[in-house]
């Protein structure tokens, strides 16, 4: 890692005092230790890369925890013998998985997958790298309480992590962990030690995701640099920015829930619990449900989907309209559907409770409210493909991964509207059918633009090239494994498969899928092995990349005007104003003006009299580039 | 505009682009502090109705002590305004004492509410156990994690009481306790709420 360039350390008065005096001098270097630097550091970019390598390192357990219980699935008769090594007591003397480790393994797959790779990994890395980055600020609003937040989520991991090694085994009550399986230390073996550490990783987890976000709103309100309106902001930062207002407001529900579960398990309460025999006696709980936990854990699990999707969503803008050459389509409309998506993920989250026994009625308010949402969906997905369309596509690994996420979106979006009749939820809720979903919309979506996001911004991250060969290999395995895992899955689903089964081999109606179940379990093997063509080129390129030059891709965002190996500070001088929206690519008669195919955002509308649009012309005649004044005159 | 062609000789002048909107960033942090926990009690009282709509819901009346309660709260919150009155006058001396005195209302007002506690128990209402229901257990929760709040509050006190002997609260320097302030207030309001919420839905 390079980030050696003028270790100032200025920056601390910036998240203090107030957010445009850059007039500190930058240059003074400061001899700071390698811990101060590389691991308690209070930079964001490092901060980013440290959820970035930790985010990677879950995604490798979760993958290969996958790959046990798809050989489980697929082929039900096999000898786990050889696992012994690695699982050892998990491995029953019938060389077989313990039917309760095959539970914990979705569990653990399940919470690592969603909070700690597309969650922590996902947001955690690029919103802290390139909101101070692409805003023009020094750093994060408070770089302190940004280094607690990694913190609070490393220590969340590691708990998470010896979870898994316990001999009881790690939780087992799949990753919604709803009572009174998971209320009930005595219910299952993975309901005693290994649900408190779920529960307890979780509580850390929480408070990281809000003390990250508390800063991440805070940072995109107040520090940006002059010039910057909303209206000019990148909409990867909007996308961040919805995503932290979700998180604040969603995560501390689950708290809640956390809190009242752990009172039932510890300390004798009846929240959730009522008349329950377990092993035919009878325990004290009287009057409490279940169901609400569920309503609560919903009105924070749903939002939260939408918080592992819409960074994926604003990192695909970003790389789509930078590798087609042209400007988004539909700026406005793509805020406002992101708006619109925040707004709706509040009100459905009982469409995952249809089968709850509530009322019709209210199933039918749920399944309006849900169906609602292919609204803004769709406007996003065609504003993707509109901006393709007819633009000078350069196939770069990250354009690869963004149109690969669009499809995804798409195919999954689609089965997401079946499932929110609440007609047809009784006969596909937790089935395969709801897995093919999930894994496709927010699974395979929100990992191919966390890929993006990473082929596309490596250059400065690390100031080298990722290795574009390994990449394109990468994409076409990942992209076509993807589909051939999950697509399978649906029919699976129809015919009655239900979700979380050790086997299936007891019953008739089976049968006829064992193959295609063997074949999904194949398909999944080669798809995981083949990130590991990622995770070598990922470490490869990092100390033996092509140098990268300083705006490789030719971006028009302020993350490029940095050096190439950007020091605490970002900008070693003044930070560059901003004149312009994020999206002037190709714009006309742009050559006259001695630009390529874009005029970046720091570049003042005066320097380029002929290429300006009919307003730009009309705000500089007023003397400035002042968008509100021209709305005052037009009234 | 600032006249001058330093990059392009095509240009004119530069133009100066708008300043963004910008708030003090730690005031601002603290009201999303606020927003969080909000959600987190809206969580608890959105809980509470939802589960008292199902029935088999142990009906009490609320501790008496309670009101006293309320009326020593929203007494701290008079003396931490007042604080705030005397930081802006300079008022270094007295501004020690009004800090201390609302700690020490705030330090009453968690005595009081474990006296009422008390009072709960006297009258069978648990928390836990065979003979719990959820409406007592949700009405010890939720005073609860207030109380916990506002051990918070009262550490964020602790601080500002230190500031000021270290003379960094005064009429210069009043983020600190303006954010100290607006903290209490909120735990104060917070508890009206809840109380209002609980006379209102048991
Ligand atoms: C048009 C949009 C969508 C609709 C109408 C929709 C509808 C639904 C419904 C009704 C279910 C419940 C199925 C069941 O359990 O029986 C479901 C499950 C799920 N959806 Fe969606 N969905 C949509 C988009 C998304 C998106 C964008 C994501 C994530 C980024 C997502 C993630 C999930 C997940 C994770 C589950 C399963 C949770 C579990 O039970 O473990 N969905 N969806
Ligand atoms: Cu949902």
């Amino acid at each position: 890692m390079a980030d050696n360039h003028n270790q100032g350390d200025a920056i601390k008065e910036v998240g203090h005092d107030h957010a445009h005096d850059h007039g500190h001098d930058h240059d003074h270097h400061h001899d700071q230790s390698f811990i101060s630097k590389y691991i308690f550091s209070e930079d964001h970019k490092v901060i980013a890369k440290q959820f970035l390598f930790t985010g990677i390192f879950w995604a490798v357990i979760g993958g290969l925890m996958s790959l046990v219980f798809r050989l489980q699935l697929g082929f039900p008769e096999m000898s786990m013998e050889f696992l012994r090594p690695i699982l050892g007591g998990w491995i029953t003397e019938a060389g077989k998985l313990e039917p309760e480790f095959y539970l914990a393994l979705v569990t653990m797959h399940g919470t690592i997958m969603v909070f700690f790779v597309l969650t922590a990994g996902l947001s955690g890395t690029f919103s802290n790298f390139l909101i101070p980055l692409q805003i023009g600020a020094r750093d994060m609003a408070s770089g302190f309480m940004n280094m607690l937040s990694y913190w609070f989520f490393f220590g969340s991991s590691v708990i998470m992590f010896a979870s898994i090694f316990l001999e009881t085994g790690p939780a087992s009550g799949s990753w919604v962990i709803y009572p009174p399986l998971s209320a009930l230390p005595q219910a299952m073996s993975g309901s005693g030690a290994g649900m408190t550490m779920w529960l307890i990783s979780m509580a850390l987890f929480i408070i990281s995701v809000l003390l990250g976000g508390i800063n991440y709103i805070t940072t995109v309100i107040n520090l940006r640099v002059k010039g910057m309106s909303f209206t000019r902001l990148p909409l990867t930062i909007w996308a961040f920015f919805i995503t932290a207002i979700i998180g604040l407001l969603s995560f501390p529900v689950l708290f809640s829930a956390a809190l009242l579960l752990i009172f039932d398990r510890s300390l004798g309460t009846s929240f959730f619990l009522s008349e329950i025999y377990i092993a035919g006696e009878a325990l004290h709980h009287q009057g409490g449900s279940p169901v609400l936990f569920q309503h609560l854990f919903w009105f924070l699990g749903h939002p939260e989907v939408y918080i592992v999707l819409i960074p994926a969503l604003g990192i695909t803008s970003e790389v789509i309209a930078t590798n087609a050459r042209k400007p988004i389509f539909g700026y406005k409309a793509m805020i406002g559907s992101i708006l619109g998506i925040a707004v709706l993920s509040f009100i459905v989250w009982a469409h995952h409770m249809f089968v709850t026994g509530m009322n019709p009625f209210l199933g039918s308010v749920f399944m309006f409210l849900t169906l609602i949402i292919a609204v803004p969906s769709a406007v996003k997905s065609f504003n993707y493909i509109t901006t393709l369309w007819r633009g000078n596509i350069i196939f770069t690994p990250a354009m690869m991964f963004s149109i690969g996420l669009v499809s995804m979106f798409i195919s999954g979006g689609v089965t997401g509207i079946i499932l929110g009749n609440n007609a047809m939820d009784i006969q596909l809720h937790d089935t395969y059918y709801v897995v093919a979903h999930f894994h496709l919309v927010m699974g395979s979506a929100s990992f191919f633009g966390m890929m993006a996001g990473v082929y596309h911004w490596f250059p400065k991250m690390f100031g080298r090239m990722m290795d574009e060969k390994l990449g394109y290999i990468h994409f076409w395995f990942t992209f076509v494994g993807a589909y051939l895992v999950f697509f399978p899955m649906h029919y699976i689903g129809i015919a009655g498969f239900p979700r979380r089964y050790y086997a299936f081999t007891n019953f008739d109606f089976t049968k006829s899928f064992t193959d295609l179940n063997a074949f999904i379990s194949v398909a999944a093997i080669i798809t995981v092995f083949s990130q590991f063509v990622f995770v070598f080129n990922f470490i490869y390129s990092i100390f033996r990349g092509r140098k990268a030059s300083e705006n490789p891709w030719g971006s028009t965002t302020l993350e490029w005007t940095t050096p190439i190996n950007p020091g605490h500070g970002n900008w070693p001088g003044e930070i560059p104003q901003v004149y312009r929206w994020p999206y002037d690519y190709s714009k006309p008669n742009s050559e006259k003006d001695g630009f390529g195919d874009f005029i970046p955002q720091h570049i003042p509308l005066s320097q380029t009299p002929h290429s300006n649009l009919p307003h730009e012309k009309e705000m500089l005649e007023r003397g400035g580039n002042n968008e509100d004044e021209i709305k005052i005159n037009e009234q | 505009m600032i006249a001058g062609n330093t990059l392009d000789n095509k240009a004119e002048f530069i133009e100066e682009p708008q300043e963004t909107l910008s708030m003090h960033p730690q005031k601002f942090a603290l009201w999303l502090f606020i927003v969080s926990i909000i959600m987190l009690f809206a969580a608890f009282t959105s809980a509470y109705i939802v589960r008292r709509a199902e029935g088999n819901w142990l009906e009490f009346d609320l501790p008496n002590l309670f009101w006293v309660n309320t009326i020593i709260i929203l007494m701290s919150s008079a003396s931490m305004h007042w604080s705030l009155i005397l930081a802006k006058k300079d008022n270094i001396d007295l501004l020690k004492i009004a800090v201390v005195i609302t700690s020490l209302l705030g330090f009453a007002f968690l005595v009081g509410q474990l006296y009422a506690w008390k009072d709960l128990v006297a009258s069978s209402v648990w928390f836990a156990g065979e003979q719990s229901n959820p409406a007592g257990s949700f009405l010890y929760v939720i005073t609860g994690l207030h109380a916990v709040h506002l051990i918070s509050g009262i550490v964020f006190l602790a601080i500002v009481l230190v500031s000021t002997f270290r003379l960094k609260i005064h009429s210069k320097r009043l983020a600190r306790i303006e954010m100290c302030a607006t903290y209490w207030h909120f735990l104060d309001i917070l508890w009206l709420y809840l109380f209002g919420f609980l006379l209102l839905n048991h």
